[in-house]
């Protein structure tokens, strides 16, 4: 089986996942080897997966868990009502 | 998911589960312990769907304090931070519904059938980008602007995914979808965020031999 760049791009995040058929992955392994499109479109995708899990891309407001159980304990011990 | 992994889970569950028997039984406050490892996944979820700091805390606070009020209707089939996701989830949909027509949920749905004919950010060379940069604010806003730009049903996967770590099996649960649709998702999700942003993001990769590949 001989696979193509569209071929590839259907496969990015599976790959990038490891959960892609054995012989699928070589197939693909392969086609890298010869085509830098492919390589660095894979490779920018798993960097942004990287990125996006580094918790300063959202990051939580000063104070925000304080306020969070200040508000739990009002409910808590009464001082709230059912939001919904 | 591997068998440790599994083993941990269900440990976790089981702990999950007798503190929710102590709470219902009368000790209220431990309510406080039992979400505190959930702050952070409850802010990301809302303030992705919702956009703007102020209005993430109070449906974050929202969510909890409903979660709270509602724990007797924990039937522990699911894990119960599937469930506070849940609830989350919809306390963000309904505020978005208020501030928005139905119309995007069309689009979302249009979006999720039509495949067309994707091509990513065409480059021929990638240098891997240092975590560093993400110390830079003009970075993050690329980040934060372009999983803004995806719709809704994308979005809601690349964060519970991606950004927050969940397994497969609990972002599907949580959404109620299959695990199926939820790698399509991602995987459309991705490619959005690589066509977005690779281009932008290039210019941080550290400069070095090879580095003038530049655009196909």
């Amino acid at each position: 089986m001989k696979i193509d760049c569209k071929h590839v791009w259907d496969h990015i995040s599976s790959y990038i996942d490891g959960e892609i058929d054995p012989d699928l992955r070589k197939e693909i392994d392969r086609h890298l080897e010869h085509c830098s499109i492919c390589s660095a479109t894979i490779d920018s995708t798993r960097n942004i997966v990287v990125l996006m899990a580094d918790e300063r891309v959202y990051e939580i407001p000063a104070g925000f868990s304080k306020r969070l159980h200040a508000r739990l304990d009002a409910a808590i011990h009464g001082e709230e009502t059912d939001p919904a | 998911m591997t068998q440790e992994e599994i083993i941990r889970k269900a440990e976790e569950k089981a702990g999950e589960d007798a503190l929710i028997a102590r709470i219902l039984a009368g000790e209220r406050d431990l309510f406080h312990e039992l979400i505190r490892p959930y702050e952070r996944i409850l802010y990301s979820m809302v303030f992705s769907m919702l956009g703007n700091e102020a209005d993430a805390e109070d449906a974050a606070q929202t969510a909890v304090i409903q979660a709270y009020m509602n724990l007797e209707k924990y039937r522990g089939e699911s894990r119960f931070s599937t469930w506070l996701i849940t609830i989350a989830l919809n306390e963000g949909r309904s505020r978005l519904r208020k501030v928005k027509s139905l119309r995007e949920d069309s689009i979302d749905a249009i979006g999720e059938e039509a495949d067309g004919d994707y091509t990513p950010a065409l480059l021929t060379d990638w240098r891997e980008i240092p975590s560093e940069v993400l110390e830079r604010k003009e970075v993050r806003e690329h980040l934060q602007k372009a999983i803004e730009r995806l719709p809704l049903i994308y979005r809601e996967v690349l964060v519970m995914r991606d950004m927050e770590g969940l397994d497969m099996e609990e972002t599907a649960r949580s959404l109620c979808v299959t695990t199926t649709v939820v790698k399509v998702r991602l995987h459309r999700a991705r490619r959005m965020m690589q066509r977005g942003l690779a281009p932008l993001l290039k210019r941080y990769a550290p400069k070095g031999k090879g580095w003038l590949g530049g655009w196909s």
